[in-house]
């Protein structure tokens, strides 16, 4: 442990791989943002100017400020209940002894590995046979079934890294069952409930696929920015947007992202330096 | 199992023996409580996946007849698959693009997770997230983003002619499988990451002094010890690309052209303009099912090579 050995020393061609597979994953949708600047209707090099005009048309875009308050309020409900249902399934697969843990385990991750487009006309059939209008609901039921799977994730990581005996403590002082979630285990997997509604969130308002078959007249974000890349002089406007909901989804993930691997992290670290 | 845990979570209000001996068995039933606990989610998840693919396999039987549906059960759909040509052809292809697009994004990947799992020792949380966040960020505006770079007058092709490289743009870049494959490879990286991250880092570093101390040196003991140790996870990320992309219409829609087209282009097509949803289930389960048996076929066939190595 103490010596250094060469099995540990630094790499430099790896070094450099690892930088520019960074460069592979984030070069690409950094020309969002920068053509969302240029000013020419047309994305291509030589870059013509500097406008922001992109962004001012976006301000008097009705139909993209209704799509996007749609994506709010799906992503908002989707997020939730998603999220309440990753806790109740995340507390009983780690706090309890269940049979065939790793069956339903699997089960619940099921949409992770399913084509979004098998989902997506499944339950458009389920829909249309039941006659339920497509609608906003349609694409919230939609999404909270591709978001448990995260939200489950996320929260299993949270209660496997934290201390029953503080909730037996709790129990064995006289609080029930309500009490011991309430004063107990929800400060300590907060974190992580917020982590599945930030990424739940996200998810929700990406999507697309799903969303596709869902939607009835009302169209989410993404729907909307599909209908307008088939015109090439509404691209500028897209990419505005486009750069828009990145910035955020990047800082929203990573806050996630940092709140959920922290847990996870701590506990980790104290065992893992053999 | 609902009910008699529904009764038994009732406030204990002395009902009788028969309550209280429920309760007593709930109580002392670890397995009953975390169902308990976990019926809602579970009943959630299990009825919205269950119920609309009982649905689809039997629209899958049916017919389309201009706007109405044949409910007569038949085969005709099946047939019409195996017959045509068309839809093996695609569906060949759709596997053909999704092999390769995983193992595409498990080779480019491998050197990232082992470098995170090996050579960052600080901020190793930071590496982590980096790697990962562009997953969670819109997957249509990635692929957007890949379609304005490799586009006739896109990034590559614009910026190599106002650099005086080329006279003509190059036309092979955008519409073509190949730009199927990368732009999947991009857009699912984390995918391959994250697995093979785990299983490299779960990995016991004094086997890899033991291997050095007798004598292996840095390439044997990589292919000797590491990359055998690694494989869970490579095999992990393979399927985790492999399954999802091969039902993946909107990076084809966006960036693959007549040639890049794939089986959920068409099941795609089959709810909108050709309105035959019975066709398109029909496709759907065919798809599933073809995927399906090549996954279990590689999990198979991946263990028993684990196992010649172990």
């Amino acid at each position: 442990m103490s010596d250094v050995s060469y099995i540990k020393r630094p790499n430099r061609p790896l070094h450099v791989y690892a930088l520019s597979y960074l460069a592979f994953l984030y070069i690409p949708v950094l020309f969002l943002p920068l053509f969302s600047f240029n000013d020419s209707i047309y994305i291509s090099f030589p870059l013509k100017g500097f406008t922001t005009n992109w962004y001012a048309s976006m301000a008097s875009d009705e139909p993209m400020h209704a799509a996007l308050i749609n994506s709010l309020k799906v992503g908002a409900v989707a997020s939730v209940i998603a999220t309440l249902l990753g806790i109740l399934g995340a507390k009983a697969v780690t706090r309890y002894k269940i049979f065939g843990q790793r069956t339903v385990v699997s089960t619940i991750m099921l949409p992770l590995v399913i084509p979004g487009i098998v989902m997506g006309v499944a339950l458009l059939i389920l829909l249309s046979r039941i006659g339920i209008n497509l609608s906003l609901v349609t694409i919230t039921l939609g999404h909270i079934l591709i978001c448990v799977p995260f939200s489950m994730a996320t929260l299993m990581a949270r209660f496997e890294g934290l201390d029953s005996s503080m909730e037996e403590a709790a129990a064995d002082l006289g609080d029930n069952a309500w009490w011991v979630f309430w004063r107990v285990t929800f400060p300590m997997v907060f974190p992580g409930i917020l982590a599945s509604l930030l990424l739940c969130f996200t998810i929700s308002f990406d999507e697309f696929i799903m969303a596709f078959f869902l939607s009835g007249t009302d169209p989410t974000l993404p729907i909307y920015i599909y209908s307008q890349l088939r015109f090439p002089q509404k691209l500028p406007g897209v990419l505005a947007l486009g750069a828009c909901i990145l910035v955020v989804s990047f800082f929203v993930v990573f806050f996630s992202q940092w709140l959920q691997r922290q847990g996870e992290f701590g506990a980790a670290g104290k065992g893992d330096h053999a | 199992m609902t009910e008699g845990t529904n009764v038994a979570l009732a406030p204990a209000d002395q009902q009788g023996s028969r309550t209280s001996y429920l309760r007593a068995l709930f109580m002392r039933s670890e397995s009953l409580r975390g169902y308990a606990l976990l019926s809602p989610t579970l009943a959630v998840m299990l009825f919205s996946m269950c119920a609309p693919f009982a649905l689809m396999v039997i629209m899958s039987f049916w017919t389309q007849i201009g706007f109405k549906f044949d409910t007569a059960l038949s085969v005709t759909n099946y047939r019409e698959i195996l017959d045509s040509p068309i839809y093996s052809a695609l569906l060949i292809r759709s596997l053909k693009i999704s092999g390769a697009c995983a193992l595409a994004t498990v080779l480019i990947s491998y050197p990232m997770a082992y470098y995170v799992a090996f050579h960052v020792h600080r901020r190793k949380l930071l590496w982590i997230i980096l790697m990962t966040l562009p997953f969670w960020t819109s997957y249509l505006l990635r692929v957007f983003a890949w379609k304005i770079i490799l586009g006739y007058n896109g990034v590559i092709n614009s910026g190599l002619k106002s650099m005086g490289l080329i006279e003509q743009p190059l036309e092979f870049l955008l519409y073509s499988p190949t730009a199927v494959v990368i732009t999947l490879a991009h857009a699912w990286a984390a995918f391959a990451v994250l697995p093979i991250y785990v299983s490299l880092e779960k990995i016991d570093r004094s086997l890899l002094e033991a291997a050095a101390d007798l004598g292996d040196g840095p390439v044997l003991r990589f292919l000797r010890v590491t990359l055998p140790l690694s494989l869970p996870g490579v095999m992990a990320a393979m399927l985790l690309i492999f399954i999802p992309t091969v039902g993946d219409y909107v990076t084809p829609a966006l960036v693959g052209g007549p040639d890049g087209t794939m089986i959920a282009n068409i099941i795609q097509a089959q709810f909108g303009k050709v309105n035959n949803w019975p066709m398109g289930a029909a496709l759907a389960i065919s798809m599933m099912a073809i995927v399906a048996v090549i996954s279990l076929a590689y999990v198979w066939v991946s263990r028993k090579a684990t196992e010649q190595i172990g």
